[in-house]
C-alpha cells in the first residue's frame, strides 16, 4: 500500500477512535500519564502492523493492541490487578458487603460505583467498560479480550454481580 | 420457560444477545410472572447507574495531536527510500525545478515557452534552494567591499555590488550560484524578515533592458539588463517594494 494510501486509511479508520482507546487504557491501568503513553505506544504499534490489518472494524482491531499495550504494562507494573483466578468463594456476599457499606457511606454515591469498578480486577473491568461505555457486542469483546464468547458472558454476571453489592445498599437507602 | 431458565438470560437479553426466538419466550415470561421482576428492574437499574456514574475518559487534546504527530513522522519516514536517494543525488536544485515545473507546467507546452521563462523558473528555484538549504551565502557580509572581492578569482567578471542599508535593504552576503548554464553572482539583500537574491552575470543581449517584473509560485521576480550584465532580483516581498529595491540597485 502506498504511503500516501496507508496514512489516509489510517486517518480514516484508526484515528477516530482515540477516546475509546484512551478510555479502555485509563480504566485498565487507572493512571491518566500511563495510559496516554499506552495509547502513543499503541497508537504506534497499530501503524506499523496496519499493512497486515484487513477487517473493516478498526475500533476493535486498536481495542486489541490497546489491551495488549495495558496488560504488559499491568504484568509489569501492577501484578495484583489481574485476576487470573476471581474467586467467587473468596468474594462472597458477606464478606464485601460491610465493605460495600462502607464505601457508601464514605462516599457520594456517584464515586461509590466508580470506586467499586475501580477495584475490580482488570479482566472484569474490562468487560464492564467494553459493554457499558463501548457498547461493544459480546463477540467483539470476545476478540478483544482473546476469550471465548463464554467467558465474556460470565466474566460480566460476575463484574455485574459486584457492582449490584456496592448498588443495593444504597438503593434500599433511597428507599 | 420457567423462572430458573429465565433469570440466568436477562443480562443477554437486556444487552440484546438473544436470539429472537428466545427474546420471545422471555418476554412472554416476563409477561406473566411477578417474580421475575425484581431481577429485571434490578438489572436495569444497575445498567442505568453505570452509565449515568462512570465516567468515560475522553483522550486529553495533548494526546491527540502527538498521535497525530506520530502518524505524520511515521509517513514522512515512510515514504520511498528511493526518491529520498534521488533527492540527495539529483540535488535539491533539480529536485526544485522538477516540482515547480510539474507544479507550473501542467498543460502548457513547455517546448513552446521561451528562454526568459525557463530562467525565471530557475531563479525561482535558486531563490527558494537559498533558503531551504541554509545557504544563504557564502560570504556573510554586511560590507560591500568584503563581498565584491570575494568574487574576485571565483567569477570572470566583477558583479556590481552596493549596499542600500540606508534605504532598507542591507546587504546579507553574496555566493556563487549556477544559472542558465554559467557560474553566476548572487547577492544577498534582507528586508525586514524577508531576503532578495540578485543574481548577477553578464548579459548575452548587447543592449539593456528596462525591468519587467513577473510572479511565479508566490515569488515577484524583476529582470533587467544593464552595461553588459543581466540582473534577476527575486523575493517573496511585494512587488512594490521589490521594485522600489530594483530602482535603488539601478541608481
Amino acid at each position: 500500500m502506498p504511503v500516501a494510501t496507508q496514512s489516509a486509511r489510517f486517518e480514516e479508520l484508526i484515528l477516530p477512535h482515540l477516546d475509546a482507546a484512551y478510555n479502555l487504557a485509563r480504566w485498565l491501568v487507572r493512571n491518566g500519564t500511563e495510559a496516554e503513553d499506552l495509547v502513543q505506544e499503541a497508537y504506534l504499534r497499530a501503524w506499523k502492523g496496519f499493512s497486515g490489518f484487513r477487517g473493516a472494524d478498526g475500533r476493535s482491531w486498536l481495542l486489541t493492541i490497546v489491551r495488549n499495550a495495558c496488560y504488559t504494562w499491568l504484568h509489569a507494573n501492577r501484578r495484583q490487578d489481574l485476576a487470573v483466578e476471581f474467586d467467587e468463594d473468596i468474594h462472597t456476599r458477606e464478606s464485601t458487603r460491610p465493605d460495600a457499606e462502607r464505601l457508601v457511606a464514605e462516599s457520594s454515591g456517584r464515586q461509590a460505583l466508580e470506586k467499586a469498578l475501580a477495584e475490580l480486577p482488570a479482566e472484569f473491568r474490562e468487560v464492564i467498560v467494553l459493554r457499558e461505555l463501548e457498547e461493544l457486542s459480546y463477540k467483539e469483546i470476545s476478540e478483544i479480550a482473546g476469550v471465548p464468547v463464554g467467558t465474556v458472558m460470565s466474566r460480566l454476571a460476575r463484574a455485574r454481580a459486584r457492582l449490584q453489592l456496592w448498588l443495593a445498599p444504597r438503593t434500599r437507602e433511597e428507599a | 420457560m420457567r423462572c430458573e431458565e429465565a433469570r440466568p438470560l436477562i443480562d443477554s437479553y437486556l444487552d440484546g444477545e438473544l436470539d429472537l426466538v428466545r427474546n420471545l419466550d422471555l418476554e412472554r415470561h416476563f409477561e406473566n410472572c411477578p417474580d421475575c421482576a425484581p431481577a429485571r428492574q434490578s438489572a436495569l437499574e444497575l445498567r442505568s447507574a453505570i452509565r449515568k456514574e462512570i465516567p468515560y475518559f475522553r483522550a486529553p487534546s495533548g494526546l491527540e495531536k502527538r498521535v497525530q504527530a506520530m502518524v505524520r513522522e511515521q509517513t514522512r519516514a515512510a515514504t520511498p527510500r528511493a526518491s529520498m536517494l534521488s533527492w540527495r543525488w539529483m540535488g535539491a536544485a533539480a529536485a526544485v525545478v522538477l516540482v515547480l515545473f510539474a507544479a507550473a507546467g501542467l498543460g502548457r507546452n513547455w517546448l513552446g515557452s521561451s528562454h526568459q521563462e525557463l530562467v525565471a523558473q530557475e531563479i525561482v528555484a535558486g531563490h527558494i534552494r537559498s533558503l531551504m538549504a541554509n545557504h544563504l551565502s557564502d560570504v556573510a557580509s554586511t560590507d560591500q567591499h568584503t563581498v565584491k572581492p570575494w568574487f574576485d578569482g571565483k567569477l570572470d567578471f566583477a558583479p556590481p555590488v552596493v549596499d542600500l542599508a540606508q534605504s532598507g535593504f542591507p546587504l546579507v552576503g553574496g555566493r556563487l550560484d549556477y544559472m542558465d548554464g554559467h557560474p553566476v553572482a548572487a547577492l544577498v539583500y534582507g528586508r525586514r524578515l524577508h531576503y532578495i537574491n540578485v543574481f548577477v552575470w553578464p548579459s548575452t543581449e548587447s543592449e539593456s533592458a528596462p525591468p519587467t517584473s513577473q510572479t511565479r509560485e508566490g515569488y515577484n521576480v524583476i529582470h533587467w539588463s544593464h552595461a553588459g550584465m543581466t540582473f534577476w532580483a527575486v523575493s517573496d516581498l511585494a512587488t512594490d517594494e521589490l521594485q522600489s529595491f530594483v530602482a535603488l540597485l539601478r541608481k
